[in-house]
């Protein structure tokens, strides 16, 4: 009997992705607008190639994050196992300094005005957020942003490094995409396993990995473990954050702040059904390039009805099956066979996925005079542009170049394939052949990756009624305190008792705003109007109190 | 023994015991989010490299150094053939290198939390008593320890002051024990029974949950939604039906 298990993943459409860090300034805002993390993204977008923030974080000789195989081939942690972490704990030699991420700072806005009149126009000098010092900006999260300085920066990005024999950073073959970063959630995070107090852990219902603030007691090991660097240390509280996947948006089924404001609309968010057995046995897989295919054997089909009995035995709610049949995540990794992990090699199996970027074999295609959308030009293009591809790979696929090129080939053949069809010629279902595909499950992935339609970007099962009752707001333990129930308001009528929580009221309110012509129908709400999604307009009934019966 | 005796040696360290006990409790319960290290190895490792390990594992053995003199009786060392002369020695040398190593960590310590900006910024005044007290403490034992032994022809604690802790925990407080002990020790007594009292309230809490744990857990933590440590349990007359 196997384990089944759901995670809630992510896929990134990285041809999309103009590089506007909505996502990152969205998440900021949401997250970590906070005193002691200043410098923390847990959303950011890197300009590939480039050293990436913290600077050159995937340089794992390093930093030793993530697992590596050791000689009895057995997983363990690069940084060492848990005698050297609690010897090496006083002071962690792989923990990265403020500077590896960048020194934040804010300006002296107030000199603007209390500065006194002089000849020349008062600035607002930059101001260490760490020292409180007037300071110099030197780097930032995304310092190297479009390639920005890239003669000089460029040469340090660690994967770039790797395929040096193979690439130029010559102006004229220049070639950049953009690469945005959450954490990855992984199957088998090694944040968690660095964890000396156990604060950190895995949401066994979503698969969500989570820091215990109350647990956390600073030791800083999980910012050396996560290979991603994507757990970050709050110097004002003395304990490590990291991005939530925004769970409590995902438990009442709407996106996470990154992909709802994305506005590419590149992010895919759904559930995979995985074998939790299997998770340590496919993550020691000896070859690293074998880790995607392990990785991908865990994860179990759907449809399939003893993955659905398994799961049924493993107390996954129906709906939450149904949504996975539903996901787009497994339909892009499986069924279009499009999205790569990132960085597999660090064995963490890590569930942010990603389509790797097409475009840079377009462009150089197009400005050589070809038609960069023909399918035989851009076949032969693909093969034969390796500098992209080996750095794809080197990001995407552990360095095989194989699964890369699988992957824009299928890419290659949607956009021949489409265009033959939006110029009204004739299907040419070669095309779809040459891939391995039919033309109809091109036209239905050609719908998920241009047309992506917010009900099908976003097939997110909310988190269970019943175990509602004790969701983080919902502390007082009666699931019929909101939303018509009986036990609404306390013992003493109305607005006796506990509050019903804001982030429930809200959502209906807003909900129920989306779904219907009618202004405000304050009926809904018991004689209350939620002035927080009021639009102005109009005047919806129980603003004011009824007037007398005038009879 | 007179009324000053009876408070320093019998009251205070009762007080100090109970404050440090019932504190615990209490910052356990109602500030689990403060119990942290507040690590500044974000600001500043050059310094923190040398002086923390230094600091911690120097501070560590001494802390066994005072379980072997104070809570295990000198009859047992007895009985295991460790003549008085061999036992000195030993405390004496182990003390001596440990202590050293915990004073230059401590040094370096203070020195980096004075003089680098951030570190200094981030330094609170709950922060600054507990680092006065803390030295007092550690340099009055060195202190002690050094002119007893080395100055002096030596000082066997274990006759006075080891009884007199143990009997404090008998419920049977000896103070007439330590009326007679030489003037560093008993100010080091008293200013640990003081750093015990403040301990609770200040970052030396994140003593208390040293991860031992970690050596024997699996790695990977999972947990469900049900049982997060955080959430409130239903108030009184609000559980849910179905639950025992």
């Amino acid at each position: 009997m196997t384990r089944v298990m759901a995670q809630l993943a992510m896929v990134m459409n990285l041809d999309k992705c103009i590089g506007c860090h909505t996502c990152s300034v969205t998440c900021k805002q949401a997250w970590t607008n906070r005193a002691g993390m200043e410098y923390v993204w847990f959303n950011n977008v890197e300009t590939r190639p480039g050293q990436g923030y913290p600077r050159t974080y995937q340089d794992q000789e390093k930093w030793k994050g993530g697992w590596e195989l050791g000689r009895n081939g057995r997983l363990r942690l690069k940084a060492g196992g848990r005698l050297r972490k609690l010897l090496t704990i006083f002071a962690n030699p792989l923990m990265p300094s403020i500077n590896d991420y960048y020194e934040p700072w804010t300006y002296d806005y107030d000199r603007l005005f209390s500065a006194p009149v002089s000849e020349d126009t008062p600035v607002a000098r930059p101001r260490s957020l760490i020292t409180g010092e007037p300071t110099k900006i030197r780097w930032s999260a995304n310092w190297d942003d479009n390639l920005a300085g890239a003669p000089e920066l460029a040469p340090a990005d660690p994967v770039l490094r790797k395929v040096s024999g193979e690439v130029k950073l010559e102006f004229e073959r220049a070639f950049m995409f953009y690469l945005p970063r959450i954490c990855e959630h992984c199957l088998n995070p090694s944040c968690v396993a660095s964890c000396p107090s156990g604060a950190m852990y895995k949401r066994s219902e979503d698969g969500i990995v989570l820091v215990d603030q109350d647990r956390c007691r600073g030791w800083r090991m999980c910012v050396t473990g996560c290979p991603y660097k994507k757990v970050y240390f709050n110097h004002r509280t003395g304990k490590a954050e990291k991005c939530t996947f925004c769970y409590p948006r995902v438990e009442v089924g709407i996106p996470t702040v990154c992909a709802e404001t994305c506005v590419g609309r590149l992010r895919y968010i759904g559930l995979i059904l995985y074998d939790a057995d299997r998770v340590a046995e496919a993550a020691s897989v000896k070859d690293e390039k074998a880790l995607l295919e392990a990785q991908k054997s865990v994860m179990l089909d759907p449809h399939d009805p003893e993955v659905i009995a398994a799961a049924r035995e493993s107390g996954i709610p129906e709906d939450w099956l149904e949504a996975a049949k539903r996901s787009p995540i497994h339909k892009l990794i499986f069924e279009y066979g499009v999205a790569l992990p990132l960085h597999p090699e660090y064995r963490t199996m890590p569930m942010v996925w990603y389509i790797p970027p097409l475009s840079p074999v377009v462009d150089v295609l197009t400005n050589t005079g070809h038609d960069g959308e023909k399918a035989g030009n851009l076949f032969g293009a693909i093969d034969a542009l390796r500098i992209p591809i080996g750095y794809l790979a080197e990001i995407f696929s552990a360095g095989d170049p194989e699964p890369v090129r699988a992957v824009l080939r299928r890419l290659a053949a949607m956009r021949s394939y489409m265009r033959d069809v939006n110029l009204g010629r004739d299907r040419d279902e070669s095309i779809a052949a040459e891939v391995g595909m039919t033309g109809e499950t091109i036209e239905e992935m050609y719908r998920l990756l241009a047309i992506a339609a917010y009900n099908e970007r976003y097939v997110i099962p909310k988190a269970h009624a019943e175990q509602g009752a004790k969701l983080e707001e919902l502390a007082t333990g009666c699931s019929l305190d909101y939303e018509g129930g009986p036990g609404m308001g306390g013992p003493f009528g109305e607005a006796s008792g506990e509050p019903a929580p804001v982030a429930v009221e809200n959502f209906h309110a807003l909900k129920e705003r989306q779904d219907t012509d009618v202004l405000g129908r304050a009926d809904e709400l018991r004689g209350r109007v939620n002035l927080l999604n009021w639009d102005g307009k109009g005047m919806p009934d129980g603003l004011f109190p009824n007037r007398k019966e005038e009879s | 023994m007179n009324a000053l005796d009876v408070t320093l040696w019998v009251i205070v360290p009762y007080v100090s015991l109970t404050v440090f006990v019932l504190g615990h409790v209490w910052r356990y319960r109602y500030d689990k989010f403060g119990w942290t290290t507040r690590s500044s190895q974000m600001y500043e490792s050059r310094l923190l490299r040398i002086g923390s390990p230094l600091f911690h594992f120097g501070i560590l053995v001494v802390a066994l150094g005072h379980i072997g003199g104070l809570v295990i009786p000198k009859s047992w060392t007895e009985a295991l053939g460790v003549s008085e002369e061999a036992y000195h020695l030993s405390a004496i040398v182990l003390g001596t290198i440990a202590g050293v190593c915990t004073v230059a960590g401590m040094a370096i310590l203070i020195y980096r939390r004075r003089t680098v900006g951030p570190v200094f910024t981030a330094t609170t005044r709950n922060d600054k008593l507990m680092y006065a007290l803390l030295a007092l403490t550690i340099l009055l034992g060195l202190a002690a320890t050094v002119m007893a032994n080395i100055v002096g022809g030596g000082y066997d604690y274990r006759t006075t002051i080891s009884p007199w802790f143990r009997s404090i925990f008998y419920l049977q407080p000896e103070g007439s024990l330590m009326a007679g002990a030489p003037l560093l020790f008993k100010l080091h007594a008293l200013s640990a029974l003081v750093l015990f009292a403040v301990w609770p309230f200040t970052r030396l809490v994140h003593m208390l949950t040293a991860p031992v744990g970690y050596l024997t857990r699996p790695y990977i933590v999972y947990r469900s939604r049900e049982d997060r440590a955080g959430s409130q349990p239903p108030r009184r007359g609000w559980e849910p039906i179905g639950r025992p």
